[in-house]
């Protein structure tokens, strides 16, 4: 296996971010564009080095709005592209990842999210980009946002968000954070034929994009991806089935909102995947990312303890998991959902679960800062006396 | 009914986009022609070219009519998208049609980073001076002292020489023509087409109900004339003082010289890359 090989079978002991770029690569990325910035920057110096050496393009742009716009270029061009970037490179790229969302751009977005808001700290992470992820951008739309908890996870849900980017054609988060980009752990990569790889489906051509449907489809269109002569209009502007704008025609205006919508939400069984132990639980510690690491850790804590104590992990927290999240809900007495924030997705899960159980927030001991699982601890025996 | 159409109607654009956005009068016209021509000149399929666009009237001239792949993108952003379009497609011609307020002001970083690149694109950029699809605001473009909507009491910030600054900032190719000289933009946005580097065309060109307003120069017939009365070619320009070539409009080559260009670097890097595995 030589260094051009893309996919590096074996056991490695790296960081999460080393872990994302290999993913990255083992997923068939050929295009990525990135500006410097902590946490995130590891990731593209090292696809710098490695994507030339698998035939494959680096461009490091003069702003993180260039590297999301070069990327869906690419993406239109038929490449896989990724950007990779932060918090505050997140902000600036809003604009163009509604863009992507509007014109159903296979487009896979990292951001290793740091403590905010504004410039705040460079290399302390903070879980606060959940929501932003999902609903920064101006409009109605949904993109689907993955959470990786360890280094291992950042290479396999790279993989996946690659995967789910060119399946339903969407913008695709792939949500870490500082601790886990920079934590060193296992990461085992698998031979080539056990990692599954989907490819866009292309579409064919035709006289007229009017005999065509490139756009608007729940289950995805065949993308008229340029340079096949397929002659693909593509633009952010209200557009019909063909492409073709259309800016007076409210039921058109109507379809182009909701089809992408209906487009993730329709197949969200295959999107959605949770990790629950909830079995015999009086309570349950909800949690995404770097946190269920610590929500693990208190649950262990508190069994030994002689507590029910159970855990529900979101591996991807948009579209949110409300099903999942309803179930345990109905199967437990109290939900302690645990973010690295000041409670951004608690709205969202309470709304799904208050019904049923009592349903707490608890942030860590000091912003920013892992969760002691001894502090969840304290917390959960307070709310099951 | 008998349909008189250009023959370059039938040949580049879609059949079905059977209406313009554009105002009576409007430079647009010339220029989308200039740029058909260009393609014709040199016997290329549409098919070989992929067209970006931003936002603003002359954004519309490839979207939605010519019948090639076209991208019409958010404000200020197309050569940014279409500099992945080219690393992704690089044996396609990749062509940005766009205004100066999209691509000099709110994406003129992305404009001086792509000449500084020179990555393989043509540019158009359709100057007309001033802010015409939202109604004649001021663009960094338009000349100090003249009264827009949102420069009342007269503009009084001294405006960009696109074509100079993108020259300054390394493009392979930098030339100026206004609508009064659609054969010379033509042939400069066929040059512009087969060199290999940056191009830019700076087409200025008239937008009579906005900027003829404002200006007090006139409708468009007034406006070409004063193209026409006013343009010094550059090479007179240069031997002429600044005060001299106050309100002139230079037209001409800017830049046009053979520099490293962004894809075939990469192509090249990554063919060294395969041979030293």
């Amino acid at each position: 296996m030589g260094r051009n090989s893309r996919i590096l079978t074996g056991t490695h002991f790296e960081l999460g971010n080393w872990g994302c770029a290999e993913g990255a690569i083992a997923a068939g990325c050929n295009y990525v564009a990135g500006y410097p910035i902590t946490p995130a920057s590891e990731i593209a110096n090292l696809l710098a080095a490695r994507l030339p050496q698998v035939d494959s393009t680096f461009l490091q742009t003069e702003d993180e709005i260039s590297a999301i716009c070069s990327a869906i270029g690419a993406s239109w061009a038929g490449c896989k592209a990724m950007t990779v970037t932060s918090g505050p490179g997140i902000s600036l790229m809003q604009e163009n990842i509604g863009f992507a969302a509007a014109t159903e751009t296979p487009l896979v977005i990292v951001d290793v999210q740091r403590f905010g808001p504004s410039t705040g700290v460079p290399s302390v992470g903070l879980g606060a980009d959940v929501v932003q992820v999902a609903r920064g951008s101006h409009g109605d739309y949904q993109i689907i946002a993955l959470c990786p908890e360890s280094p291992q996870e950042m290479f396999d849900l790279t993989i996946r968000a690659f995967n789910l980017a060119e399946k339903y054609r969407v913008p695709v988060f792939v949500l870490a954070d500082g601790f886990i980009g920079h934590m060193r752990e296992q990461i085992v990569i698998p031979p080539q034929e056990r990692i599954q790889i989907e490819n866009r489906k292309i579409a064919a051509p035709a006289k007229s994009v009017l005999e065509r449907n490139d756009f608007l489809d729940v289950e995805v269109a065949p993308m008229p991806v340029f340079g096949r002569g397929l002659k693909a209009h593509v633009t952010s502007s209200c557009h019909d089935e063909h492409g073709m704008r259309n800016l007076s025609d409210p039921e058109v205006m109507h379809r182009y909102v909701m089809r992408p919508i209906e487009k993730i939400l329709t197949h969200r069984d295959d999107i959605v995947q949770v990790q629950e132990d909830v079995s015999d639980a009086d309570l349950v510690l909800v949690s995404c990312g770097t946190v269920s690491r610590s929500a693990r850790a208190a649950a262990r804590m508190a069994r030994s303890q002689g507590l029910k104590v159970g855990t529900l992990r979101l591996l991807a927290c948009w579209p949110l998991p409300d099903k999942e999240i309803r179930s345990a809900a109905d199967r437990v007495k109290a939900m302690l959902v645990l973010e690295n924030n000041t409670g951004q997705l608690y709205p969202y899960i309470k709304a799904e679960s208050a019904h049923a159980c009592q349903v707490s927030f608890l942030g860590p001991q000091t912003l920013g800062q892992i969760h002691d699982p001894a502090y969840i601890l304290d917390k959960v025996k307070e709310m099951m006396q | 009914m008998t349909v008189n159409a250009h023959p370059l109607r039938e040949k580049y654009t879609r059949s079905h986009v059977a209406r313009t956005t554009t105002c009576p009068g409007c430079g647009i016209g010339t220029v989308s022609q200039a740029i058909l021509r260009a393609i014709d000149g040199l016997q290329l399929d549409i098919d070989d070219f992929v067209f970006v666009s931003g936002i603003g009237c002359s954004a519309w001239i490839p979207s939605p009519f010519y019948n090639a792949d076209t991208l019409h993108t958010t404000h200020g952003r197309p050569v940014a998208f279409a500099t992945g379009v080219k690393l992704g497609l690089p044996h396609k011609h990749v062509m940005v049609v766009s205004g100066d307020g999209d691509l000099t002001a709110i994406g003129g970083n992305h404009l001086i980073h792509a000449a500084r690149r020179n990555v393989n694109l043509t540019v158009v950029l359709v100057n007309n001076g001033i802010y015409g699809m939202t109604g004649g605001q001021t663009a960094p473009t338009t000349p100090p002292g003249i009264k827009t909507i949102t420069s009342p009491y007269g503009a009084m910030e001294p405006h960009f020489d696109v074509s100079a600054m993108v020259s300054a900032a390394g493009a392979s190719y930098v030339a100026r023509w206004t609508t009064h000289h659609p054969r010379q933009m033509s042939r400069a946005i066929r040059k512009g087409i087969e060199k290999e580097g940056f191009a830019l065309i700076e087409a200025v060109s008239q937008c009579p109900v906005q900027f003829g307003r404002a200006s007090k120069i006139g409708g468009a017939v007034e406006m070409l004339k004063y193209f026409k009365e006013n343009s010094v070619r550059r090479d007179k320009a240069l031997g002429m003082e600044p005060e001299q070539l106050a309100g002139k409009i230079v037209v001409g080559e800017f830049a046009d010289r053979r520099l490293a260009e962004l894809t075939a670097q990469w192509a090249r890097l990554r063919s060294d890359m395969a041979e030293g595995s």
